[in-house]
């Protein structure tokens, strides 16, 4: 079955909200594919009408009443069929979306890196444990570590501990003058400067470490506590979850299947938002990690341009740069320390899905070769997970995207040959 | 680094691996060049299946002869070679194919290889998942199947513990003395071997190789789905048709659990970007066998280029030109699908006859003398 | 308006076991609120739990009414949902 439309946006986080919006009036069909049960992306999950940021509220409601935007929730795009069409497979069917012009918002995952115990039930993502959270994951009177790097672990804390986690320290890499220089840049974008001082408020009580990392999650079957590297002194803290992410990568897999220019892991595009490949635009995390403000300016843009309103689109310029000076202060503020290359011990588990390990690895000159011979890189998580690993602990790019972009039941793949 | 090897090997695939392992072991000092990745090419995308095919009595002889040699190189190595001896299952559709399959049981059964003829009955207590109102089939229990990118990473290493060495280049022409790198440097050599599948044509255009694509889905883990190696009978039918794309049905349980899901068949195509409709169409095609298989989830897709001879046998000896750039050339190329299943036997007819030694089967029918134009085409120079 | 005024509790059974969670929870948090957060057992056996939770890693496999690899982290809990975790594989 095809269904066609003018303009197909995949992600239905700020970026793909705010395209949509801005193609909304143009009167244009448009489609939003979400793999996720609701809108909202990763940092409005849930929803963005239940969102604490009025933004999304807004969106949402004008998206809402819009009736040429049809929302396709729980959606996942398994490959790009024919030119201007997509396989996309939900729980109960499997269907092409037809486009003109096609929106990329695709967002971004953490950057999981390996250590001993990080494989043990308990330790999840610093994002991971706020998804499961807004899930309904129980952390009321669990006692969490937030770990790793980024401004990500404040806004974690802050919402594990409106959960009623007790939230027992935030242990960060970057050094102090690192994240004070950030600090001090934050007036430029006063939005952002309270957001800082409303969560310092909220997290006071709470120890944050900078030049800190988690040495090892220790527990049997069950992560019990930590041990962590704080400053020049290692300090061990008995817990219940170990949140732990090194920042965002942009997911940049469907850009690629579809021939879009990728460099430095993130999707090329010009000013008006659009990729090397003629109709197809992308915004947000995606062309580089920049955070909510970036990612709704982007997507303003895209969504403009794809309906040819440049003329508006180039009102938004502006407001993209200044948030783009923050996306670089933000990269250049939490770089990874080249110690954390030196976490994982040679029987750290490095790919997850096939367990194979930092000795079996080492030894190989390539992503492809440690695939072969290893498996690295050969289960369903298709080198999301290992492949951020691997590229920082080895320097290895991985081959061409392969499709399926997610694994896809047989009968999806079989049903992309009927369709018209 | 060897200054000048008694044997230049180009490729380490598992061909390649396989005569570099042999002809170290027969005392030759051997240096093998790779491009890419070891074992990463064809090797890398079949599906390793190590079969007997009776389609003709050379091709029987030299199956049937390799898969001897696999049972011996596994023996204690199992697990390395992720050897699983799960044997293949001919499928027959109809009253045509049981009459195939029964042909087949009299062949192998000639030869001394044990298989058993199955009524439908038979057929579905031993894998249920099969659709109804099949016929029945021809189960081969000594069959098995290895993950072939592992295989030649051991033989490479039997290789290099006999003293080859592996050099990582390619391979730009083969002249008289030797071969030049694409590094800019030289390699002279005693002889040069030519086992790098497809690509022997660049090298070599005189050859009849063409390539033949094909297409391998392996799936997620699902334990017990199947339990042998099926084939349909009338994936003959595919194989042998001289143009034209094809599917046949081909489904492999592999010791993780997962399922590799063939074959397709592609004239002339020697690229492996992935092509949608041939793999819906093998998909689709897989189902009709297994109706279930439209539930599992799918979680890669590739393609590979198989390196197909005009007579379906591979060319193993002496490259038959007189000229000085082919005089010292000697081909292990041109195995299509057979290429894991023959690695073996390969290697040991190529090293019988460069050390003029008996070899275990008749060496007639794989020699590319067999093929005269490519006395005459081969170039004067490199 | 909604045909139906949607519950505000759903019942589901995490490994045999009936669980009462608020409509809107996920598969995830279900089996965590169940009292084992373990989703899978990794290819050579170790005890696995949701990672990122956004359906990418792949950790929170688990077998939903039949279907075996459906992703706990993406999937909302639905009346009488029937889900095995690795450890407690449901005998078919």
């Amino acid at each position: 079955m095809k269904q066609q439309f003018e303009i197909v946006i995949i992600g239905a986080g700020p970026a793909g909200l705010a395209a949509a919006h801005a193609v909304a009036a143009s009167g244009a069909a448009i489609a939003v594919i979400d793999d996720n049960p609701h809108a909202g992306g990763q940092i409005w999950r849930g929803g963005p009408q239940h969102s604490s940021d009025a933004r999304a509220a807004q969106l949402w409601s004008a998206l809402s009443q819009a009736n040429n935007v049809r929302f396709f929730n729980g959606a996942k795009v398994l490959l790009p069929s024919a030119p201007g069409a997509l396989l996309v497979e939900t729980p109960d069917a499997a269907f092409t979306l037809g486009y003109r012009k096609l929106i990329l918002a695709t967002g971004a995952r953490e950057r999981l890196l390996p250590f001993p115990g990080w494989t043990l039930p308990g330790v999840t993502g610093a994002g991971g444990i706020q998804a499961l959270a807004k899930g309904g994951y129980p952390v009321a009177g669990k006692r969490i570590v937030v770990a790793g790097s980024g401004p990500l672990l404040l806004a974690v804390a802050a919402t594990l501990k409106q959960r009623g986690a007790q939230v027992l320290a935030i242990v960060e890499q970057a050094p102090l003058h690192q994240v004070a220089r950030f600090a001090l840049a934050l007036p430029a974008t006063p939005a952002k400067l309270l957001q800082a001082l409303r969560l310092r408020a909220e997290l006071a009580g709470i120890p944050y470490h900078m030049h800190s990392h988690v040495l090892r999650a220790e527990g049997d079957e069950h992560l019990t506590q930590v041990l962590l590297q704080i400053g020049a002194k290692q300090q061990s803290i008995a817990c219940d979850y170990l949140a732990c992410g090194f920042g965002l990568l942009p997911n940049t897999e469907t850009a690629g299947a579809l021939g879009c220019t990728i460099a430095d892991g993130a999707v090329q595009v010009d000013r008006w938002q659009q990729t090397s490949v003629a109709d197809v635009y992308c915004a947000g995390e995606g062309t580089g990690i920049g955070g909510v403000d970036l990612a709704l300016a982007e997507g303003r843009i895209a969504g403009l341009a794809a309906v040819g309103d440049l003329a508006q689109a180039a009102r938004h310029v502006a407001g993209r740069r200044r948030w783009q000076g923050f996306a670089a202060r933000l990269a250049r503020a939490f770089a990874l320390r080249e110690e954390l290359r030196q976490l994982a011990d040679p029987d750290t588990i490095v790919c997850r899905c096939e367990d194979v390990r930092h000795r079996d690895l080492q030894q190989h000159a390539s992503w492809r070769s440690a695939k072969l011979h290893t498996r690295c890189g050969m289960g369903p998580c298709q080198g999301r997970i290992c492949g951020g690993a691997t590229d920082f602990l080895y320097g290895w790019s991985q081959d061409s995207v392969r499709v399926p972009l997610t694994p896809a039941r047989i009968g999806s793949l079989i049903a992309a040959d009927s369709q018209e | 680094m060897n200054c000048r090897p008694d044997a230049l090997v180009i490729g380490a695939g598992i061909v390649g691996a396989a005569c570099a392992a042999e002809l170290a072991a027969c005392g030759l000092t051997v240096t093998i060049v790779e491009r890419h990745v070891v074992g990463g090419g064809a090797t890398a995308a079949g599906m390793g299946h190590l079969v007997v095919m009776d389609d003709n009595p050379a091709e029987l002889a030299l199956t049937r002869y390799s898969l001897e040699l696999w049972r011996e190189f596994v023996a204690g190595r199992k697990q390395q070679n992720e050897y699983s001896p799960c044997g293949t299952l001919w499928i027959a559709a109809d009253a045509e194919e049981m009459a195939a399959a029964a042909a087949k049981q009299a062949t192998l059964a000639t030869h001394g290889i044990g298989c058993e003829l199955l009524d439908a009955a038979a057929l579905y207590r031993l894998e249920p998942h099969l659709r109804p109102g099949l016929a029945g089939g021809l189960r081969v229990a000594g069959d098995a199947i290895v993950y072939p990118p592992k295989s030649a990473a051991l033989l490479l290493a039997q290789a290099q513990q006999r003293g080859a060495q592996l050099l990582s280049d390619d391979v730009l022409a083969i002249d008289a003395q030797g071969v030049t790198l694409a590094s800019g440097g030289r390699i002279d050599a005693g002889l040069v071997l030519v086992a790098n599948g497809v690509a022997c044509a660049q090298l070599l255009p005189e050859l009849p190789i063409q390539p033949k694509k094909g297409h391998v889905v392996v799936t997620e883990r699902y334990p017990d789905f199947i339990r042998h190696q099926l084939v349909e009978l009338g994936y003959i039918k595919s194989a042998h048709a001289g143009s034209g794309d094809s599917v046949a049905f081909n489904l492999q349980p592999r010791p993780t659990g997962q399922l590799l899901i063939g074959s397709s068949r592609q004239f002339d195509r020697s690229d492996t970007t992935l092509d949608l409709p041939m793999v819906s169409r093998m998909l689709a095609h897989a189902a009709q066998f297994v109706p279930q298989l439209a539930q599992l989830k799918a979680i890669r897709c590739w393609s590979g280029v198989r390196a197909a001879s005009p007579d379906g046998l591979p060319l193993l000896g002496p490259h038959p030109g007189l000229q000085p750039n082919r005089t010292n050339v000697w081909l292990a190329v041109g195995h299509e699908g057979l290429g894991i299943t023959t690695a073996l036997a390969s290697a040991r007819l190529l090293a019988a006859q460069i050390t003029a030694q008996a070899a275990a089967i008749d060496i007639l029918p794989y020699l590319p003398a067999r093929f005269p134009a490519i006395i005459d085409t081969a170039p004067a120079h490199a | 308006m909604p045909d139906a005024i949607a519950p505000e509790t759903i019942t589901l059974f995490i490994n045999d076991r009936p669980l009462t969670v608020a409509a809107g929870t996920s598969v995830a948090a279900a089996i965590a609120i169940g009292g084992n957060p373990v989703t899978r057992l990794s290819v050579t056996g170790m005890p696995r739990a949701p990672l990122c939770g956004m359906g990418i890693c792949q950790e929170c496999r688990v077998t939903i009414d039949g279907q075996p690899h459906q992703l706990a982290c993406q999937t909302p809990c639905a009346p009488q949902m029937q889900v095995w975790t690795a450890p407690y594989k449901e005998i078919t």
